[in-house]
């Protein structure tokens, strides 16, 4: 995909709110961010510093109020309501903290479910999920319905279905939020694989030191303003 | 995996819940189709009276009796093919609650009129020939077991003694519309018993129905009848079979509206059961209808998922409450006495508004977890907490 001025996600001027009982709560102050194409990108803060709003809205889950974000070239605040349900099918893959996989699927439809959205052939869908599957190393918990998997293997599962469709950009809400100290480093290896090895745009929320130090770089939010922190 | 399975395996996800709202639907689709079958079956009975019969009788009221010779001066009108009088007896085969129609006919005749009753010729023959002759309709055949031969002895009570008769003929129903429930016997049987013991009783009718034949106008026919009897003792009044049927059923009005509120109500249960049921059902997968959007899912998908599951849910109660439905006409038509309903069997209308009704309620019961579904914005859903 395009990416403008080498940033595969450009940020500019965003500003954010919620009202409670008609009161503005400001999220997001003026924020600006470039990610370049092939970055690993975690976001850190305190609660309510608004790191997952401005992970929204880089996922087109979320309108800013005042503002642009453009995810390869696109400027996705500017689409309409189902322009962006078709975007983020094509372009975003997501991982959320509980995983968020239905429990009356198994983890091979799990994670066929964003193929329901694509025109494949129903051997290349086969094909996409396998990769998947075997990529996180569940291939042999196809049939396992989440309720049947440990925290660590359903997470897996929720990347596999996070990559079947091969997205431009991953984005990952607090992915070991909710995970043992194991499963979290395997999680982590997962996700820092993709970045390196298939060179996947990863932008992640965490609060987790640990997990944000398999990250290239680390931004801070605070009070809805961002304090870079560059690591080599 | 296909949409369809996504929904199927969405309404296996509470199978004690959605087995229940299943089981709701089908006793409420069976009552509703309970209902509509009582009113298709009064219905039936005027359906199946021809306009091209004629009834007449006294013009104060069906019970008071009209003289025999009216029945001849009836017959010269024009516009007349044939005619058949008629005298309701009544009387007690065996039990009170035995009820069928029984009437002293003219057997050369009621055949004639009354062509959707089938009676074989050989039967038709014994029957004509032998005075304490009867015919009865294969439904009461069936109910009493009674068979050509028998002996059947009434009771009577307008026409006092015992009667006896001999089973000559067993008439069959030209289709399920028509009464299998009458007794015809010789109205000379009649009228010779009352000659001997009441003779004040006896060459006295109850009705004719008089057949009219091909291009007749019913009403002018009925008028001239009528004009005939003016200013005597005995005035007539003419009618076609189907409006007799439609007056005498008018005086059941009240029962049938109520009827058809109660049906109304019914079909109101089902979208309360189900709709409850949709509700709850979308409200606790807030959080994944929020990630199926995420994962770029539109809103026509999400509408196919739910209503989807509610139209299954409710064409799976219905498909059990049109089964149910047909087992409880069975027992209904074995256990209601005759009189009450003579014919009575699920109209092929009941079968098609039942199960359209209810595949229409489960699109309907959808429609406001539909709304609100989609109304709600994904990262609220994303953070519902049930």
């Amino acid at each position: 995909m395009a990416s403008m001025n080498g940033a595969i996600i450009q940020v500019n001027n965003v500003k954010k709110s919620y009202y409670r009982a008609s009161i503005e709560i400001p999220v997001l102050r003026n924020i600006s961010l470039a990610v370049p194409d092939g970055e690993f990108l975690a976001l850190m803060g305190p609660s309510g510093s608004g790191k997952t709003t401005l992970l929204n809205l880089v996922a087109g889950i979320d309108r800013p109020d005042a503002g642009e974000v453009n995810v390869g070239g696109i400027n996705i605040a500017a689409l309409g309501e189902s322009e962006l349900a078709q975007w983020r099918s094509r372009h975003v893959g997501f991982i959320f903290q509980f995983y968020n996989l239905l429990p009356v699927l198994t983890a091979y439809e799990n994670v066929e479910l964003p193929l329901l959205l694509t025109k494949l052939p129903k051997k290349e869908k086969k094909e996409h999920v396998e990769f998947a599957m075997n990529l996180v190393g569940l291939s042999d918990r196809k049939e396992n319905r989440p309720s049947q998997l440990s925290g660590g293997q359903q997470q897996r599962v929720a990347i596999a279905r996070a990559i079947v469709t091969d997205p431009t950009i991953i984005v990952a809400d607090e992915p070991t939020g909710d995970l043992d100290k194991i499963s979290a480093a395997e999680v982590m290896m997962l996700l820092n694989r993709l970045n390196t090895e298939f060179k996947k745009t990863i932008v992640m929320v965490t609060h987790d030191q640990r997990a944000a130090e398999k990250a290239h770089k680390v931004l801070h939010l605070d009070k809805g303003d961002l304090e870079p922190e560059v690591r080599s | 995996m296909s949409v369809f399975r996504m929904i199927f395996k969405n309404t296996l996800r509470h199978p004690l819940r959605n087995f229940l709202t299943m089981l709701g639907i089908a006793v409420a689709v069976s009552a509703f189709g309970l209902l509509r079958t009582v009113l298709t079956s009064w219905d039936a009975a005027i359906e199946v009276a021809a306009v091209d019969r004629l009834v007449t009788r006294d013009a104060v009221s069906f019970i008071f009796p009209m003289p025999l010779a009216y029945a001849e001066k009836i017959e010269k009108v024009k516009g007349i093919e044939t005619l058949c009088f008629f005298n309701w007896f009544q009387g007690v085969y065996k039990d009170k609650q035995n009820f069928f129609p029984r009437m002293a006919v003219q057997p050369d005749r009621v055949f004639s009129v009354y062509p959707e009753y089938i009676l074989s010729p050989t039967e038709l023959e014994a029957f004509e020939k032998e005075r304490k002759a009867c015919v009865i309709g294969e439904s009461i055949a069936q109910q009493f077991n009674l068979k050509l031969g028998d002996q059947m002895t009434i009771e009577g009570d307008i026409y006092p003694g015992n009667w006896d008769f001999i089973i000559r003929g067993i008439y069959k129903r030209r289709d399920e519309k028509v009464d299998g429930t009458q007794m015809f016997f010789h109205w000379d049987y009649l009228n010779e018993r009352m000659n001997q013991v009441a003779p004040g009783r006896a060459n006295q009718i109850g009705w004719i129905v008089a057949k009219l034949s091909p291009g007749a106008n019913p009403a002018a026919v009925a008028d001239e009848i009528d004009n005939q009897f003016k200013n005597s003792s005995t005035e007539t009044k003419s009618e076609t079979e189907r409006s007799f049927n439609q007056s005498f059923f008018e005086s059941y009005s009240a029962i049938f509206t109520a009827i058809r509120i109660v049906s109304v109500l019914i079909i109101g249960i089902i979208l309360l059961v189900l709709g409850n049921t949709m509700i709850m059902s979308t409200r606790e997968r807030t959080q994944e209808y929020a990630m199926l959007k995420t994962l770029g899912f539109s809103g026509q998908n999400l509408i196919s998922f739910i209503a989807g599951e509610s139209i299954l849910l409710s064409f799976i109660g219905a498909m059990i409450g049109i089964v149910l439905l047909y087992l409880l006409v069975q027992v209904v038509s074995a256990v209601v006495p005759k009189q009450f309903f003579p014919v009575f069997f699920i109209a092929p209308s009941t079968y098609i508004i039942t199960f359209s009704a209810a595949v229409a309620l489960g699109f309907l019961a959808a429609l406001q977890p539909v709304m609100t579904t989609l109304k709600t914005r994904i990262v609220d859903g994303l953070r519902f907490i049930g």
